[in-house]
């Protein structure tokens, strides 16, 4: 089992997935730069958060034209899981690995908070040894995470299972309040229609071990290495 | 002069798509209500990016420059584009590294 985070210019958050992959979870993880042509023998490619090119143009615009995803497409095609946290999501929306797109926030702030979602489907590699229902509290950081998708792609989310977590309260409740940038349908996070390419905008990492205040981020984690394991 | 290469200048203008919601647009809106405007019904948010570029005519120019906007300067789930394409200027040896 070797996990790859990649790193591009303006990822902030590729550290703190490499601390929480290799010395929370004990999972051999490299730093891979976005200029990587290849990520053979990864059994997990990881997009970590930041501000990749500094939003320039659109957020994850300028990352999704990198080296590197032609590689990361190749490994999902394989079958690889890979995860896209925060802009890692914009990214692979970017680059077409995921349908639909981001807007700002609805509420124009940058919203950086504890919120809670709800395990829409275990079907994903990072949901897999959870339940549906189940709510985890994550943080969030970020000022664009308004997810819209025309209608006709929101019908397949819903058809094909597409749908991983959605914005709720701490019982599991969507409210108006739970969700805090505006996406449709409260969706906080997705995967394409094989499963195994999946986005979320809470930061798992950032809460994978109690000394963060939380370690719900954890279940995604061991989720995937059981499964890459199996 | 013709199959001289020409300096060819555009103007791509990206909208969000009509019914995109626009929280910048009505963000700005507010912001002009607040400073005494009436009469605001809408204001939407967009963006121009000049590309100045060497092509053989204005048919490629346009050809390279729609490629340009369907894969990286629009996002087309959210933004629709204009191309505005300006009369070209000769190339003059001047304007080569060569």
């Amino acid at each position: 089992m070797r996990a790859a985070v990649i790193v591009f210019p303006g990822s902030n958050c590729d550290t703190d997935t490499h601390h929480a992959l290799s010395h929370v979870m004990g999972v051999p993880t490299d730093l891979v730069w976005h200029a990587t042509p290849s990520l053979d023998g990864y059994d997990l490619v990881v997009l970590p958060g930041g501000f990749s090119y500094g939003d320039y143009l659109r957020t994850g615009a300028m990352a999704a034209q990198a080296r590197v995803m032609r590689a990361v497409r190749e490994a999902a095609d394989r079958g690889v899981p890979v995860l896209g946290i925060c802009n890692g999501f914009q990214i692979l929306l970017e680059a077409g690995l995921l349908p639909g797109a981001m807007l700002p926030n609805a509420c124009v702030e940058f919203r950086c908070e504890w919120v809670h979602v709800r395990v829409e489907t275990r079907r994903t590699p990072f949901t897999e040894a959870t339940d549906v229902g189940r709510v985890l509290r994550m943080p969030i950081a970020h000022g664009e995470g308004n997810y819209v998708a025309d209608h006709e792609t929101l019908d397949a989310l819903h058809d094909n299972d597409q749908v991983v977590w959605r914005y709720s309260d701490a019982a599991g409740r969507r409210t108006a309040g739970a969700n805090p940038n505006g996406s449709v349908g409260d969706i906080a996070g997705i995967c394409n229609a094989r499963g195994n390419v999946v986005g979320l905008m809470p930061h798992p990492e950032r809460c994978s071990e109690t000394a963060l205040g939380g370690t719900d981020g954890r279940l995604l984690w061991e989720s995937v290495l059981a499964r890459v394991a199996a | 002069m013709s199959g001289l290469p020409q300096i060819y200048t555009a103007h791509v203008f990206v909208r969000l798509k009509p019914g995109v919601n626009d929280p910048q647009g009505a963000t700005v809106a507010d912001g002009l209500r607040d400073l005494g405007f009436d009469g605001i019904r809408d204001v939407r948010v967009g963006k121009i990016v000049d590309v100045e570029l060497v092509a053989p005519d204005a048919a490629t120019a346009r050809d390279r420059l729609q490629s340009m906007c369907e894969q990286l300067l629009t996002n087309p789930v959210i933004e629709e584009y204009e191309l505005e394409l300006i009369e070209p200027q000769p190339l003059k040896l001047s304007d080569t590294a060569w």
